[in-house]
């Protein structure tokens, strides 16, 4: 299956109301903040479209199944690719330590993709090709004469916002897969691997492994602020959590750092396609 | 995973736990018609209720229940580890990451009493008061405190993935998503702590933990953490309607 296809069918969303938009973006390679702009989808319809989808997940478990498996195919083929080249780039020569977290990262990303494609089997996509450079925007594996230095620092925040955005991209595909147990378990496996190494590249990038309100952190591009849009949220199951109790717990950076917050689809695949050129 | 597993205290039905756990379990004999399971005992004369553990019960009760036990359990040991001499004078960068733990787990476990208590009557709410048996644990040393905060954070993990399939309502399922990565992100921090002394970097998310084959975290059903974390659990419960 061709990813622009798919992509363009991820949601119902896309076949309505921002499909004109949708197109456009797919279509053509703007300006950066032109496509970040639309990536920035409000929140708010990522809770109301996983409900609906949620309801009709009895009885049409595979048309929300393999949707939600391509979407999580997609953002692997991205990771695995990016943490390969970065380890191949020589960027990372000379810090040992970020050279080993990246080479544990890029093993399991490996292994997501080919999870990934043997659960599809025949439903399976092929990777898009990538540019990571975002249209010559970044320069994180130094091909086009970056200093080692900004190269790295580039190869740090695009793989703190992969792992960001893995994270709430799948919790975004729990509702999706509630039908299938073992599909469910399986992406829940994966995503608190994603989890593990986002906090181990924020570290590295000397943030808290924890996402406070919706701050993207220090030197993080504001391209990637659509990572962190709606991470703001203290409403768990209808309840303010910075009301429970007093002191510390209950104070707004506690109460947010404590919940990351789910990212639709159509948000997953707006962040994705920043990097995707077909 | 060295010495705080496996180490079960069994309700014995007198004593200092029986009096415990007849303060502990009287609301859910009361509501939930439990006093069927009537024993020997009651034959003697004795004016007691007969002894009922409290049950998680099933569904998305028994897993709410479930996940607010292991709250209950990280807050506690936060808690102590806050009030022990090795945080006191812990690294800065430590002593930070442990309370922001203390802080989450703490707002966890709040946030788990108050939708249990919204949702549910509160016969079959487990209690607020569950009692911890820390007992194998120094407070005052590093490595006690650091290997006990790493076997709770991936036990967390492990329950929560487990559990995910059990959850019947999606909200409550997306929840559970949001806590599960936050466990994670623990889990992560306190292994880089103690992978920094070997200059393992690959420890945050360790071929111990991961499996390397398929990228995989651990995912365990209720019955299999409540028997390795069991040691802690001194208030006794059963999670006899969950796998």
């Amino acid at each position: 299956m061709n990813i622009i296809k798919f992509l363009d069918e991820f949601t119902t969303e896309s076949l309505t109301s921002k499909n004109s938009s949708r197109r456009e973006m797919f279509g053509t390679f703007g300006s950066l903040s032109k496509k970040a702009a639309l990536a920035a989808i409000p929140f708010g319809l990522a809770t109301a479209s996983s409900k609906s989808r949620a309801a009709t997940t009895m009885a049409f478990q595979s048309d929300t199944v393999t949707p939600a498996l391509q979407l999580a195919l997609t953002l692997e083929y991205l990771e695995a690719e990016f943490y390969l080249k970065a380890l191949n780039s020589g960027v990372l020569a000379g810090t040992p330590k970020a050279e080993g977290i990246y080479m544990q990262i890029s093993k399991h990303e490996t292994a997501h993709v080919e999870f990934l494609k043997t659960a599809l089997a025949g439903d399976s996509i092929e990777s898009p090709t990538f540019d990571f450079t975002v249209g010559g925007m970044f320069d994180p594996f130094a091909e086009n004469g970056t200093d080692q230095a900004t190269a790295y620092a580039q190869l740090l925040a695009l793989a703190q916002a992969f792992e960001d955005t893995g994270v709430r991209a799948y919790k975004g595909q729990a509702g999706n897969l509630m039908g299938s147990p073992a599909v469910l378990t399986a992406a829940l496996q994966i995503h608190s691997v994603e989890a593990r190494h986002a906090s181990e590249i924020r570290r590295l990038r000397d943030l808290d492994g924890w996402i406070t309100a919706n701050e993207r952190g220090m030197g993080m591009p504001e391209a990637t602020q659509a990572v962190y849009d709606g991470e703001e949220n203290v409403m768990q199951g209808g309840l303010d959590v910075t009301t429970l109790g007093s002191g510390n717990p209950f104070s707004v950076t506690s109460s947010t750092q404590a919940y990351d917050e789910p990212m639709s689809g159509d948000t997953a695949v707006s962040i994705a396609s920043l990097f995707i050129v077909s | 995973m060295k010495n705080n597993e496996i180490k079960v205290l069994t309700p014995t039905p007198s004593g200092k736990n029986r009096r415990q756990f007849l303060k502990i379990s009287g609301m859910a004999i009361a509501g939930s018609g439990l006093l069927l399971a009537c024993n020997d005992d009651d034959d003697s004369g004795n004016v007691m209720p007969p002894a009922a553990t409290f049950d998680l019960g099933a569904g998305d009760l028994g897993v709410l229940n479930y996940a607010y036990a292991l709250e209950q359990l990280e807050a506690a040991f936060y808690t102590n580890v806050l009030d022990g001499s090795y945080w006191a004078g812990a690294e800065a960068k430590e002593k930070k990451i442990l309370e922001d733990l203390y802080n989450h787990e703490i707002n966890h476990r709040e946030f788990f009493k108050a939708a249990l208590s919204a949702n549910f009557s509160a016969d079959v709410v487990l209690p607020s008061t569950l009692e911890f048996n820390f007992a194998d644990i120094d407070f005052n040393d590093r490595d006690s405190v650091l290997s006990t905060a790493q076997l709770l954070e991936d036990t967390g993990v492990s329950a929560y993935n487990g559990a995910g399939k059990l959850i019947e309502t999606v909200d409550y399922l997306v929840i559970a998503g949001k806590i599960v990565s936050i466990e994670a992100r623990h889990a992560a921090a306190i292994r880089s702590i103690r992978g920094a002394e070997t200059d393992d970097y690959a420890y945050f998310a360790g071929d111990d933990v991961i499996t390397a084959s398929t990228g995989l975290d651990a995912a365990l059903d209720p019955s299999k953490v409540i028997a390795a974390a069991g040691g802690f659990f001194v208030t006794p419960f059963t999670a006899n309607m969950l796998p």
